[in-house]
């Protein structure tokens, strides 16, 4: 379970967002919406204590995040799995060992198993085949899928997932949000996902945080969404061109 | 301020490096290529400007002494001396400054941007052991060992030079050279070259690894480690100079 207290976060003079409070638990697909720029990648990243705040916590499964020495962080960081906005793939290996990466930091597997688990993520999201390219080869739905596979390698308990549709077509996002369902459904992990795509947050979420005004502006449901009288929140529903 | 706060990340990122140089598995592979892309692949360049720079110091030596009061082979000892000393480490280094600077600032620095570093981080693993570590220790190991080759291909450069172009036999020039040779001014150049490969490595991680901004923000970041990698090459040459001699 990810508690999130009380969290405030300015760079400089500039607030990003104040006092933002909200849980996700086990098993949920929790998607954060909001304008761009509004500070959801930042949030994402304070959730595996990549930014830390000015104030507040996030407690992941009782551990006090900011409170953690480096080494019980780096613990708690191998619980998550993250897709980066561009993939963040490594340039100077191919695909396979891009996936292959944690693998081989972080157990003791030896190469014939680090290929099994590969071929079989690569499988997932229906990369089969691609693993000798190199990642400049890739088109940007290759290279999210490819940073997708890398992050379930190590069967994470949290996917965080940075707008996992923005910059690609209809139907590419489509077979992203396929994917993330699967995820959620078939390895039960519970899902972050960062968006401003509503037509995903439909597909995937099943709880909502809509951040607005420097503020968690509404929280709830998929079904309390739909019949909100929230303005900031249908304001921002109209301007994605969405109807639900 | 600005500089005492950027002083104080330095010395944390070089702290962190430290704490953890000991997770030798975490950068083993890492420390090998770098072996490769800082020692060998600078071989050619760094034997380019020693064979330039002996040449170019024995003609204009041989220029200025060009008198009946020295003998010739003072020419070989003046360029030996001054190569073994000064030239292969230091014009070696304002090289490798840019060679080796410029490419470990622009590698980690787009690592940086583009989220790969995010990347490492968020799967356990900590980017400083895994990219620093590696390449600071090939710059301490390898440096030395292309001030070697410097001053081996300078003094060369210097002897052919000097026999080409008629100024003294091949014979004389190494009697000279051989006459002042001291193998303390070979320890205080291995020295210098070791201290010179720490600072040029260091100090362009730490630009890379705090770059921020794209593609504008990298660039900025190779040009600042390339210019402070060259003025604190010449700013501890002279320290060591007055420390060691």
């Amino acid at each position: 379970m990810i508690e999130i207290q009380n969290l405030s976060k300015s760079f400089g003079e500039n607030l990003v967002w104040e006092n933002i409070k909200f849980d996700i638990s086990d098993g949920e697909t929790l998607a954060i919406i909001g304008k761009s720029g509004c500070g959801k990648s930042v949030l994402l990243k304070h959730l595996n204590a990549l930014l830390y705040p000015d104030k507040g916590e996030v407690v992941i499964d009782g551990y006090k995040l900011f409170e953690l020495s480096y080494a019980e962080l780096r613990k708690i960081r191998q619980k998550f799995g993250i897709l980066f906005q561009g993939g963040a793939l490594f340039d100077s290996i191919n695909t396979f060992e891009n996936v292959a990466f944690p693998l081989r930091y972080f157990t003791d597997l030896g190469e014939l198993e680090i290929r099994k688990k590969v071929e079989k993520a690569l499988e997932m999201v229906n990369l089969v085949g691609s693993g000798d390219k190199p990642t400049s080869a890739l088109s940007g739905g290759m290279r999210k899928r490819v940073g997708l596979a890398r992050a379930i390698i190590l069967e994470p308990e949290y996917l965080l997932y940075d707008e996992p549709t923005s910059g690609l077509d209809p139907q590419t996002s489509d077979e992203i949000n396929d994917l993330i369902v699967y995820m959620s459904e078939q390895l039960e992990i519970t899902s972050i996902v960062i968006t401003h795509d509503m037509h995903s947050v439909l597909q995937i979420a099943e709880k909502v945080v809509f951040l607005d005004q420097k503020k968690l502006s509404w929280q709830g449901t998929i079904e309390e969404m739909k019949s909100s009288t929230d303005e900031s929140l249908l304001g921002f529903i109209k301007a994605s061109e969405y109807q639900i | 301020m600005e500089a005492i706060r950027q002083l104080g990340q330095y010395a944390t990122l070089l702290y962190h490096a430290l704490r953890s140089i000991l997770e030798f598995s975490t950068y083993r592979k890492n420390l090998f290529q770098e072996f490769v892309k800082i020692g060998y692949e600078s071989i050619p360049i760094i034997m380019l400007t020693g064979v330039f720079t002996g040449a170019v110091l024995t003609l204009q030596t041989a220029y200025q002494l060009d008198t009946d009061i020295y003998p010739a082979s003072i020419v070989g000892s003046i360029v030996g001396q001054s190569i073994i000393i000064e030239l292969a480490a230091v014009i070696g280094a304002l090289v490798l400054a840019g060679k080796v600077g410029a490419r470990i600032s622009t590698e980690i620095g787009t690592m940086r941007v583009s989220e790969q570093i995010d990347a490492l981080e968020s799967m356990g693993l900590n980017s400083v052991t895994f990219l620093v570590i590696p390449r600071v220790l090939s710059g301490i190991f390898m440096f030395p060992v292309l001030y070697v080759i410097a001053a081996v291909t300078g003094i060369l450069g210097g002897l052919l030079a000097g026999s080409l172009d008629g100024i003294l036999p091949a014979a004389e020039f190494m009697q000279g050279a051989r006459e002042f040779f001291f193998p303390e001014d070979v320890i205080f150049g291995v020295v210098k070259s070791f201290v010179f490969g720490f600072v040029i490595t260091s100090i362009s991680s730490f630009k890379g690894y705090y770059a921020s901004g794209g593609a504008e923000g990298v660039g900025n970041a190779t040009t600042q480690a390339t210019v402070l990698s060259c003025i604190y090459v010449l700013l501890s040459d002279f320290v060591l100079a007055a420390l060691l001699l």
